[in-house]
């Protein structure tokens, strides 16, 4: 946001996003660090919501998430071409950033309603429901409001090994929280701090999902498609 | 016991808006699927029997009274911690539940609703819940499993009468026919109620829905889809679904044992269901007694446009989205961008294609903002041809025929 900012304050043309370090230099151009600026993204985060719909900033947030080098660049030419044009421009598919944005857009969606799908809670000692997920994107902001509304009864945590956070819902409200663990040395010994029937009903859920196969119909690639291999590790099913 | 329902088709967990309240477990308002099956479909809900006992002996089920398999039965209470511990785990998006026939109908169905009663009264439990009514079961029953179940369904098992009578005697239609017409009247009613008053209670909010058997009896797929296309507008059914005959025994009746299941037939079912429901098709210009069968090399809707040439090519910059809509090649969330990214400026090709249109199967039918077009006066084989040769079907391996020999 801080960027924008500064291509309207300074009037540039010709601008691409650097993750900072990595600007190598080039004939005729100018490095410029951004420092996030809470004041001047404000303002251009009120200009976004004046000049396209709430869905389309959520839209843009999402994005946002994905977090993919160099993917910086789609969304600040879509922010520009928002503040150049008079009209609401979110519907304008034929424009590459436009195109750009609501591909990643879906990425982010279907990473979010996947870890929907895929997080498998394992119920501790202390009545918590831990998970650990290890999502393409950065999507546990997406995901808290899902949660928090299903499983109002529980407390969990589910926690992003990549990214080394996670949430906590304590029963009233979800907080972000980061775990040692080196010191409590969760991931290890997880086993040892199940509750007493946790395996019982993993056992179960294993025997459930291979007689729900029905062999005569195998397909692989289908399945494979639908939950790929990276997210086998986290999927009790599939231990 | 899930072994026996599996063959069970419907996995839908969505079209239902039951809300989490006084910090209850779950909601359901949205569709997951929580985990896929190596067969490629979707595991979204815990699909069990109460039990496999059946006094009941059709050919084509795994439960039939005279076939030799070890009984057993669930306790309401079994099923009520089960479903509980894995909705909890985040493993499942609610319970579906069906059963072989105990005693009579009644004394079965009051044993299902008396699960979904518990669940939901007990245990707060707001999450999806599936049951299947059982031909017969009175309407008091239905009345209150309407209360606690997001969707009730009625197997139609087969797409006409003659097959049912074939291959489950014991079944009549006339028994499948009257809950739905029961439950249809119902949920009108509550819909009406619900307007008036916004507290009025929950009726089956995701509707109601069926499913048949097909090519374990000779129908073709004009039967089927008439049938199908009677049930979407004369009970208000949400789905209707289509299941390929998994052969399970080697009765006279039914196709032997070694036979292929149908997929690509089912494939092309539900791809011409997709277009009654999304694409505003009317049956009868998918298959009719010219056209019988489906083709099953091609999809319906280009099967569709290669008869009705006539009708192309489209300008895409100008048609309407009905029109967008049945060009082959082109989906329903392509079609609403298409229609409106032209507001901004006129279409290409490279645009198109970015969109996500099929342009291989596409250009035969339309012409946009670009001086290339298919400009040869092909008939429709030829572009079947054309179609065939540059794409590979998955399918081609074993292509299992249609029963048309009969």
């Amino acid at each position: 946001m801080t960027a924008v900012f500064e291509i309207y304050a300074r009037k540039l043309k010709y601008v691409k996003m650097l993750p900072n370090g990595t600007y190598s230099g080039a004939l005729f151009t100018d490095e410029l660090t951004i420092v996030t600026d809470e004041n001047r993204a404000r303002r251009v985060l009120q200009g976004l919501t004046k000049k396209i719909a709430s869905a389309g900033v959520q839209r843009l947030y999402a994005a946002h998430l994905a977090e993919i080098l160099e993917e910086d660049n789609p969304i600040v030419g879509y922010m520009r071409y928002v503040f150049d044009n008079e009209k609401n421009i979110e519907d304008d598919y034929g424009n590459r950033y436009v195109l750009r944005v609501s591909e990643l857009v879906r990425m982010v969606r279907r990473e979010k309603h996947r870890m929907e799908a895929f997080i498998r809670f394992q119920k501790l000692k202390d009545e918590t429901f831990y998970a650990t997920v290890d999502p393409d994107f950065n999507v546990l902001p997406l995901i808290l409001k899902h949660f928090r509304k299903r499983y109002a009864d529980q407390k969990w945590i589910i926690y992003d090994t990549r990214r080394a956070f996670g949430l906590y819902y304590d029963l009233h409200q979800v907080e972000y929280i980061t775990l040692d663990f080196s010191e409590e040395g969760v991931g290890k010994s997880i086993v040892s701090k199940y509750e007493s029937d946790e395996g019982i009903y993993q056992v179960l859920w294993k025997e459930y999902f291979k007689s729900v196969n029905i062999a005569s119909r195998k397909n692989n690639k289908l399945h494979l498609r639908h939950v790929p291999k990276r997210y086998w590790k986290n999927l009790t099913e599939k231990l | 016991m899930a072994d026996a329902a599996k063959y069970d088709v419907s996995c839908a967990s969505s079209g239902s808006k039951r809300k989490n309240e006084n910090k209850g477990l779950g909601n359901a308002s949205n569709g997951i699927c929580h985990t896929y099956t190596e067969d490629g479909r979707c595991v979204s809900l815990l699909k069990i029997l109460l039990t496999n006992h059946c006094i009941f002996d059709c050919a084509y089920c795994v439960s039939r009274k005279s076939n030799d398999i070890k009984r057993a039965a669930f306790t309401v209470q079994e099923v009520v911690d089960l479903t509980i511990n894995f909705y909890r785990r985040n493993y499942i998006e609610g319970l579906f539940l069906s059963s072989g026939i105990f005693k009579d109908a009644d004394f079965t169905m009051e044993r299902l609703v008396r699960v979904a009663k518990k669940l939901r009264t007990e245990h707060n439990f707001n999450g999806y819940i599936h049951l299947k009514s059982i031909p017969g079961a009175s309407d008091e029953l239905m009345q209150e499993a309407g209360l606690y179940a997001d969707r009730l369904s009625v197997n139609l098992e087969m797409p006409t009468e003659e097959g049912l009578k074939l291959l489950a005697p014991d079944k009549n239609r006339e028994d499948m026919i009257k809950p739905m017409h029961y439950l249809k009247n119902q949920l009108i009613l509550r819909t009406e109620e619900k307007k008036l008053f916004k507290k009025a209670p929950l009726f089956a909010p995701a509707g109601q829905s069926t499913q048949m058997v097909i090519g374990a009896t000779p129908e073709n797929d004009h039967h089927i889809l008439f049938t199908a296309n009677h049930f979407y507008k004369s009970f208000n059914m949400k789905r209707v679904y289509y299941s390929g005959y998994v052969p399970i025994s080697n009765d006279k009746r039914l196709p032997g044992l070694n036979t292929a299941v149908p997929m690509v037939r089912e494939n092309r079912l539900y791809q011409a269901d997709w277009l009654m429901r999304f694409y505003g098709f009317k049956v009868n210009e998918i298959v009719n007694d010219s056209v019988p069968h489906l083709d099953l090399d091609i999809d319906p809707k280009l099967s569709w446009a290669i008869r009705n040439m006539q009708l192309f090519p489209v300008d895409i910059n100008k048609a309407d989205l009905q029109v967008i809509l049945r060009i082959p090649g082109i989906g329903v969330q392509s079609a609403q961008k298409i229609v409106k990214a032209r507001l901004f400026s006129k279409l290409n090709w490279e645009n198109l294609k970015q969109i996500g249109v099929a342009i291989n199967r596409a250009r035969y039918f339309i012409t946009c903002s670009s001086n290339a077009f298919e400009r040869r006066d092909l008939t429709g084989t030829n572009i079947k041809q054309f179609i065939l040769a540059e794409s590979q079907s998955k399918y081609l391996k074993n292509k299992p025929a249609q029963l048309s020999l009969f």
